[in-house]
């Protein structure tokens, strides 16, 4: 694919391949709605270049399910009255994803500490912690070294 | 109308959460059409001054340009807009009054290129003084419009706004006894004067709005909280009937009221019709701080109190920094004044407001309407006055508050709420985890010495404050609301309404509501978006209305669609509609009757009627509404369509259509070293009637208490001379995660006491307006001086604290 020096990589997400579940706010990587995994990495998609992300592999939210089925954290986030308007979700989900992904025995300082990149205006942020906490904690339960 | 069972709340799940969770939901800013242009917008760099010239050429020239669009390019449409005063021209004629104001727009093929060429629209103007100050403002001599836009006789709901010869956008009053004399006779009088800050409202996905002209028609998606508001003002300025513009709002990225009202609709709208082509336009943060902003306002009130510590007067002056254009400021400003005094009995009150024009971005509506300003300087009063009087600020609440039924304001809904109940709620609450007193402070430091930053806390000492406030807002706005709730054949309904779901839930609780009174399951109904074509009239979303106004009207149109299946059960065995009742969710022929009908072989009606009977008496438990569908049609399809109008009639005749209470506690730590202001425990008491989502409820409480917590400690926008200098999210600072409460415990009061559905009051604001106020007199108690001005930075309060040692 080739692409116009200059396209974020939000722009290309969002205009060139209508995947319009990621969403853009404050454009100065302070709000995390943006953000995306580049090689399992959190990054705001809307201050990175898509020519830089050559040979990468880019998630987003509509990456995370396995057809019907949630992944965990959308699971948790969907259980625990986590949002309202839901523009800042995919950002705080995709930044969950990559926080368990990265540590999965994250604990409540950890959560505070990933989490705090990320606003949203709505819900006063108790139950989105929360949910967090949950997915972890589902996370380990389900995890392969757990069913040894 | 039906029957319903004891009504139960029920916390089920949102019905967005699916689509919201795997980035499928669909927001405004996601809506494309096809051969759709860009359009980007040429700003202001000036706060007030005549524009000489623009040089578009180069912009006209650049790649992908398709139009440059100013004022004069407009032909004969309407220029201006403003459904209370029509003052805001879609692109500056002739003057700007604000940096950051709309001159011209570049519609191109593409954002960037759209974007780049509006860098090469060159405006000269010639400079005016800017009046960037309210108080200047109306001293100045300058008019920031030299001519009025009002029309003398127009009233918008009380809001009669007139031509003024200063730079005053409103002006209004309520009064009653004689306050003057009474202060002066007064045992005690307490003044206190409090600045609240100019606040924007930061709904994430910023304002945004995609316009669709062709002969005859407009079509626009966007962001509007009010989409028949927007249809209205668009008709006007394109010479359409209402019918020819469609306003279509899908899911919203937060509201708060920024969303009221006329935005950027008529600059889509223009540069379609000018363009040619679908265009769309979205402002970025800085872009949505120059759109709409909250009124900034100075408010001084007086208390005069008697030997036992009871009211006799108050004397307040409001005044409001609005902006360059009125908006919705006007009936902010007829809000503040009503919402000013508190819910405590005033014998003689007198309130003077004014809302200014000053050449800063316009302000409107948000979150909660006045009554915070108000309530930051009438409570924190009341807390000086406990503090004067030597009584305990709760007890001198208690002395004064308002007992159910009593009456506000005169002609206007006596009290639907018990405050002194909220009140001890909230006491409760702080008390069941009361504070550390002040001379263990430093051992709590100590026990607590590292904050989940990880960041060592001071040890220099901590100082404790605890403080409650309440409010009481007439809300709920108009009620003027239609519903339609129309049944397929197999008994599932889709519920139309043209509320807005911006975040707070209406489409949960609504389907909620219908599913109640139609007594089908809760996925049996179908709940759709906004779109001023197919969805029936809605004043607006706003003033915490929806679950109370357009609820009752659901509850009507679900009464009406009862109504048109026993007419058509009735008809279609030939009874008369009366014989036919509504039971458990079931149509029965009444029992009366079906008795006596057993054994009549007589006559043709007999025979009829003994046939109904014996269709109810075969399936043991009437008809369910299915059948009566299928049997009239004679066909397994069709629908029944029932229709519910509320207005101002009946339960919502006398206004407001309920009071909205607010009643918050909160405590604070003051890090005596720095200033830094922990909220240690946020109390909330919901004062709803009735919860029909008591989890919604609830997110809507901690929601608009946390954005209050923002305007008390972190939010502000500063001007700087003539520019706003921090147009963005790194320096105007919102509430974060890290932020949060350390503990919070929030209430519902279910009391039953509203005029909405099953009791049910509105919920939205009433937990955000007493906040600040709370705030402001907990650091006050923490630090031992109060505070005057919020929001409560680190610097501000290290002030204070340096004053509390003189």
């Amino acid at each position: 694919m080739l692409v116009p020096i200059r396209l974020t990589v939000a722009e290309l997400l969002r205009d060139r391949l209508r995947l319009t579940g990621t969403k853009v706010s404050c454009e100065m990587q302070v709000c995390g709605v943006c953000t995306v995994l580049v090689d399992g990495n959190p990054v705001s998609s809307c201050t990175t270049l898509a020519c830089d992300l050559d040979g990468t592999e880019v998630l987003t939210v509509e990456g995370l399910a396995r057809g019907r089925d949630l992944h965990p954290v959308q699971d948790a986030f969907m259980a625990a009255n986590t949002l309202q308007c839901g523009y800042c979700t995919p950002g705080f989900i995709m930044m969950t994803v990559a926080l368990l992904d990265a540590y999965p025995d994250a604990d409540h300082h950890d959560v505070r500490e990933w989490m705090d990149g990320n606003l949203c205006r709505c819900t006063g942020y108790a139950p989105i912690e929360t949910a967090v906490t949950v997915a972890a904690d589902r996370m380990r339960a389900e995890s392969p070294e757990n069913e040894l | 109308m039906a029957r319903v069972r004891a009504v139960k709340a029920l916390s089920v799940p949102r019905r967005d959460a699916w689509e919201k969770v795997t980035g499928r939901a669909r927001y405004a800013v996601d809506a494309a059409l096809p051969n759709m242009a860009h359009a980007a917008v040429v700003r202001s760099e000036r706060a007030h001054a005549y524009i000489t010239s623009i040089d578009r050429a180069e912009a006209e020239a650049a790649p992908g340009v398709i139009a440059v669009v100013t004022a004069g390019d407009l032909g004969d449409l309407g220029l201006r807009f403003g459904h209370i005063v029509p003052d805001h021209a879609i692109l500056a004629v002739d003057k700007v009054r604000y940096y950051g104001e709309p001159v011209a727009a570049v519609v191109a093929e593409t954002p960037h290129q759209a974007a780049d060429a509006a860098e090469m629209v060159w405006v000269d103007y010639d400079d005016l003084p800017a009046l960037t100050d309210a108080a200047t403002a109306l001293a100045s001599d300058v008019l920031i419009h030299e001519q009025s836009y009002a029309s003398e006789g127009e009233k918008f709901l009380d809001v009669a706004p007139g031509a003024s010869a200063d730079n005053a956008a409103h002006r209004g009053e309520l009064a009653w006894g004689d306050a003057e004399a009474a202060l002066a006779s007064a045992a005690t009088v307490v003044e206190t004067t409090t600045t609240f800050p100019l606040v924007y409202g930061y709904a994430m996905e910023t304002y945004n709005a995609l316009a669709d002209w062709q002969p005859g028609s407009l079509h626009v998606v966007s962001t509007a909280q009010h989409p028949l508001m927007v249809r209205k003002e668009l008709a006007r300025m394109f010479s359409l009937p209402l019918a020819a513009v469609r306003v279509e709002v899908p899911y919203i990225g937060g509201g708060y009221g920024s969303k009221s009202y006329t935005k950027l609709e008529p600059l889509a709208a223009a540069a379609s019709w000018a363009a040619g082509r679908p265009v769309k336009v979205t402002t970025d943060v800085e872009g949505a701080m120059y759109t709409t902003r909250a009124d900034g306002a100075r408010v001084t009130v007086r208390t005069g109190f008697d030997a036992d510590a009871r009211i006799t007067a108050r004397d307040i002056n409001i005044l409001f920094d609005t902006g360059a254009y009125a908006d919705n400021s006007p009936l902010v400003l007829t809000k503040s004044i009503n919402r000013s005094f508190g819910p405590y009995r005033m014998p003689n009150l007198r309130i003077r407001g004014v809302a200014a024009y000053t050449n800063t971005s316009p302000a409107s509506s948000y979150r909660g309407f006045g009554a915070p300003q108000a309530a930051l300087a009438g409570e924190l009063n009341m807390d000086m006055a406990a503090d004067r009087l030597g009584i305990d600020p709760v007890e001198l609440r208690r002395r004064n508050l308002l007992a159910p039924g009593d009456t506000l304001i005169p002609g206007k809904r006596p009290l639907d709420a018990d405050l002194a109940a909220d009140l001890d709620a909230v006491v409760k609450a702080l008390d069941g985890h009361a504070a550390v007193p002040d001379a263990a402070a430093s051992a709590v430091a100590s026990a607590d010495d590292h904050d989940v930053s990880g960041q060592a806390r001071s040890k220099a000492g901590v100082r404790r404050g605890r403080a409650v406030a309440l409010t009481a807002s007439d809300a709920g706005a108009s009620p003027n609301s239609t519903a339609q709730v129309r049944m397929h054949a197999d008994g599932s309904v889709t519920l139309l309404v043209s509320s807005t779901e911006m975040g707070q839930g209406s489409r949960t609780a609504l389907a909620q509501i219908a599913a109640r009174e139609l007594c089908v399951p809760l996925d049996a109904v179908a709940v759709g978006q906004s779109d001023t074509r197919f969805t029936p009239f809605e004043w607006t979303t706003g003033a915490s209305r929806t679950t109370t106004v357009v609820g009752l009207a659901v509850q009507a149109a679900c009464a009406d669609l009862w109504d048109a299946l026993r007419a058509r059960a009735a008809e279609s065995v030939g009874v008369p509609v009366g014989d036919v009742v509504v039971h458990g969710g079931r149509l029965h022929l009444d029992a009366d009757i079906s008795d006596t009908v057993g054994g009549s072989g007589a006559g043709e009606r007999g025979a009829r009627v003994a046939d109904f009977a014996s269709v109810v008496k075969g399936s043991g438990s009437g008809l369910a509404p299915a059948e009566v569908i299928r049997r009239w049609f004679g066909a397994d399809a069709g629908e029944v369509v029932g229709v519910g109008v509320i207005r101002r009639a009946g339960a919502t005749e006398v206004l407001p259509p309920f009071w909205e209470i607010g009643a918050v506690g909160v405590e604070v730590s003051v890090d005596t070293a720095t200033g830094e202001v922990t909220v240690e425990h946020l109390v909330t008491v919901g004062d709803v009637g009735h919860a029909v989502n008591p989890e919604l409820v609830k997110g809507q409480d901690l929601g608009a208490a946390t954005q209050g917590l923002g305007i008390a400690l972190w939010e502000e926008m500063v001007y700087d001379g003539e520019q706003l200098t921090n147009p963005n999210l790194v320096e105007y600072r919102v509430p974060r995660l890290r932020d949060t409460p350390r503990r919070i415990t929030s209430v519902l009061a279910e009391r039953g006491d509203g005029a909405g559905p099953y009791g049910a009051k509105g919920a939205g604001e009433g937990a955000l307006n007493p906040v600040p106020a709370a705030v402001a007199a907990a650091v006050g108690r923490a630090v031992g001086v109060w505070p005057t001005e919020l929001p409560l930075t680190p610097p501000r309060v290290w002030s204070l604290l340096q004053q509390a040692q003189q």
